[in-house]
């Protein structure tokens, strides 16, 4: 029998629109687009049926750029301008590369973050992923047959702010709208627990190409909280190929390898390490570039030994997730294994053991960060699903400020839900002090030198007063991406010091424009009609926002304040009409303006429903 | 309802040190499920600002409501009490020979890599604490006597930043 379909009262009667929202898992080795249709979540396959994308981009000599497989091809013969595992890079400067030295690049130390030099230029680890963005951009727009209203990218958890900000800058980079960042072994549990209806305390255990997380999250009637999380940014399946490496290098006995080889060998490494989940042993066989044989046998148990540190590696951050959640490892109903490097038998063997239990695989561990990302990206793009959730999620590290002698006060401990904020107040050292320098750093560590800088900034316009007279109040603010924005004031005298933050990572609006603009004048995009473009999306989303909160709640407004919302929008239209991109921004600004005191009395009324145990759609 | 609301208030609870904690999640679910920014991902900028501050709101709400040592101490807060913890560091003698005992005992068992005795420590720290905080709610919700309170709130700080140590002295061992 058919369903009927009834509107929700005071709700739009037109059919419901679906917009189209993706999910995108930016992995280190390997990166894929998902999307829900017809109820669905599912990975889109390229034309060839392959949902994978290796993640890897090549900058070929006819100035074009190859991403994928056609990209992987050419790692062994073109290696300087073949750029695999660049997620390993985002938000990182030299210093934090120890294996730079072995890798095939010729890296840049850029402001802040590491660069390439390639044949198309130096390229930032933001512009390279934005490249692979770009790829399942297109791939989605394909499949789905149409633009796409916004994407939920996916992050490790344990990614630190300048790692957040740069995966966003390179999804804006690539033209996306961002609907959240999105932490993996989260995606990995909302495709997981929506798919098992599970409740309880449940582990998820992702060991992806080049980073390791672990999330501790509490799974109760629709909401997913987690609890804690820990991890190891910079460590993945990369580092078991890099063990097989080394001990090929030592076995054949072989050093001062090119470029060329040393990828080959690396590639080698990889299969090796593949065909061993299946094998017994794995025959290795490769000519080097001056026409060296090499042969050589890896066996499973050789393996296992080579690399029982790394996974040992992974179980301190498990110990550590489980204090910071104060839980036993016997509270644990469920363990998930999620990325592809958990296909290794040892490592499943390890989990195993240490939870006493025999983990979850029955989702593809490549794919179910894709398909809960999807998940989330359509209920953020505002498509309506018979069971909704909500994600409670956390900051994986402290965020903290440089005191007197290099040492780091934590003003947000690790694992805090976000959205979060807190307030410091400061006061001035010297009479007649005017400006003060405030330092930003992520870690748990007790000085500031072994945390990550985040951000350095001076507060000036400080009113000359006695020293410890001045009060300043700043306030940092970690958003639903936990990313970090701060603010300042000066309280005694209300004057609101002028604040100059200068992110140590993470790019400004105006670098992001101008690689925009580099980008583009490639492929001829004319950047004016793309502007126009996304304020028309921008505002049309805006005025459909407005008359279904009219709709509902309009009741709240008196007639002079309705009438100013109304006269706005109309104004909107009349921008958009005319296809005047900076009378659609001043419009567009306009109507979020006159709609505030609207939005605040909204908010207050849903909360008093939710706290009389009622539903809105009961109303 | 607006973002100056007190938390008891917030989530519908009486103003009192006793916390029915199912009572409180539910609610603070409840709010977190209108008011969180994965609500707004479609809606104006206005919207978006206004859900990330209620968002952190009901957060930093629920987190005081929840421990019982900031619960306490924002209860005083509410009755005009400063609890002054920075400042007013003046502690009966007993009390602080007790702190000093316990910072011995762990700095042993720390020097001796001894994560059981750690354990065991941290342990009997919060038997001490659960000890404190009952007399806290009598003082708070049965026999009103704020400046009493006032210095449980005080000790409970101190005894909670003992437990922080123990802690680190075990990850430091540990990881």
């Amino acid at each position: 029998m058919a369903l009927l379909q009834i509107a929700e009262p005071g709700l739009s009667t037109a059919p419901h629109q679906h917009r189209l929202a993706v999910g995108i898992d930016l992995g280190t080795t390997h990166s894929l687009v998902a999307s829900v249709r017809s109820g669905i979540a599912s990975a889109l396959p390229d034309a060839r049926g392959r949902v994978l994308l290796p993640s890897v981009v090549h900058y070929r000599e006819d100035q074009g750029v190859d991403v994928g497989y056609d990209a992987r091809a050419c790692q062994t013969q073109d290696p300087h301008n073949t750029i695999v595992s660049v997620k390993r890079f985002m938000g990182r400067g030299l210093a934090d590369l120890p294996d730079a030295s072995s890798l095939p690049y010729q890296f840049v130390d850029g402001p802040g973050m590491v660069e390439l030099q390639t044949r198309a230029g130096r390229k930032s680890p933001v512009q390279i992923s934005a490249d692979i963005l770009k790829a399942l951009k297109i791939r989605a727009e394909a499949t789905l047959g149409g633009e796409l209203t916004g994407a939920v990218i996916t992050v490790p958890a344990y990614f630190d702010d300048a790692q957040r900000q740069a995966t966003k800058d390179a999804a804006k980079l690539a033209g996306l709208n961002v609907l959240r960042l999105l932490n993996e072994p989260t995606a990995a549990a909302i495709a997981y627990g929506l798919d098992n209806a599970s409740e309880g305390v449940y582990a998820v255990y992702d060991l992806g190409g080049g980073t390791f997380d672990i999330s501790i999250l509490k799974l109760s009637r629709g909401v997913f909280e987690v609890l804690a999380t820990s991890g190891d940014s910079a460590l993945g399946g990369d580092d078991f190929d890099q063990r097989i490496f080394c001990w090929m290098l030592q076995t054949a006995n072989l050093s001062q390898l090119s470029d060329s080889d040393t990828r080959l060998l690396l590639t080698h490494a990889r299969t090796a390490k593949e065909s061993l989940t299946e094998h017994e042993e794995a025959l290795i066989q490769a000519v080097l570039s001056d026409g060296r044989w090499i042969e050589l046998t890896l066996t499973q148990d050789l393996f296992n030994d080579m690399t029982k540190t790394l996974v040992e590696k992974t179980l301190l951050p498990v110990r550590r997730a489980l204090r910071d959640a104060r839980l036993q490892v016997g509270d644990i109903k469920g363990v998930v294994l999620v990325g592809g490097a958990t296909r290794m038998p040892h490592i499943r063997k390890a989990v195993a053991e240490f939870f006493g239990q025999t983990p979850l695989t029955n989702l593809d561990p490549d794919q179910v960060v894709a398909l809960g990302a999807a998940m989330q990206a359509n209920v953020l793009a505002g498509n309506k699903v018979d069971d909704d959730w909500l994600l409670l999620d956390v900051i994986p590290l402290s965020l903290g400020l440089e005191t007197m002698g290099g040492l780091v006060e934590k003003v947000i401990p690790r694992n805090s839900t976000i959205p979060t904020a807190r307030a410091q107040e400061f006061t001035t050292f010297k009479d007649g002090q005017t400006a003060m320098a405030i330092h930003v750093v992520q870690g748990e560590r007790e000085l500031v030198s072994d945390c990550r800088s985040l951000a350095r900034f001076e507060l000036r316009g400080i009113p000359p007063m006695v020293a410890g007279a001045a009060r300043i109040r700043v306030s940092f603010q970690i958003d639903a991406d936990g990313l970090l924005s701060v603010s300042a004031r000066e309280l005694s005298s209300g004057v609101e010091a002028s604040i100059s933050v200068k992110p140590s990572y993470g790019l400004t609006d105006e670098q992001i424009a101008h690689m925009l603009t580099d980008s583009l004048s490639h492929v001829k995009d004319d950047i004016a009609a793309r502007k126009l473009r996304e304020a028309i999306i921008d505002a049309e989303s805006l005025i459909a926002t407005t008359e279904n909160a009219l709709q509902a709640d309009g009741d709240l407004l008196a007639g002079e304040e309705r009438s100013r919302i109304d006269n706005a929008i109309a104004a909107l239209r009349s921008a958009i009409t005319a296809q005047a991109t900076v009378a659609i921004n001043q419009a567009t600004s306009r109507l979020n303006t006159v709609t505030g005191d609207f939005a605040a009395a909204r908010m207050d009324r849903n909360i008093r429903r939710a706290l009389a145990g009622q539903k809105i759609t009961d109303l | 309802m607006n973002l100056n609301s007190d938390y008891f208030t917030l989530f519908g609870l009486k103003q009192q040190f006793a916390v029915d904690t199912a009572a409180l999640d539910a609610a603070y679910r409840q709010i977190q499920s209108q008011v969180h920014p994965d609500r707004f991902a479609q809606a104006s900028d206005t919207e978006k600002r206004l859900a990330l501050q209620w968002a952190t709101h009901a957060n930093e709400a629920y987190q005081t409501l929840k421990h019982p040592i900031s619960r306490g101490r924002y209860l005083l807060q509410l009755a005009g009490v400063d609890t002054a913890e920075e400042q007013n560091t003046a502690m009966p003698t007993a009390f602080l020979m007790a702190q000093m005992e316990w910072r011995e005992a762990i700095e042993e068992a720390q020097a001796g890599h001894n994560v059981s005795q750690l354990e065991k420590l941290s342990a009997a720290l919060h038997d001490d604490s659960q000890a404190l905080i009952e007399q806290l709610a009598d003082c708070l919700d049965h026999h009103p006597d704020l400046p009493q309170a006032a210095l449980l709130v005080r000790k409970l700080r101190f005894l909670d930043k003992l437990e922080q140590d123990i802690s680190d002295a075990i990850e430091g061992l540990l990881f």
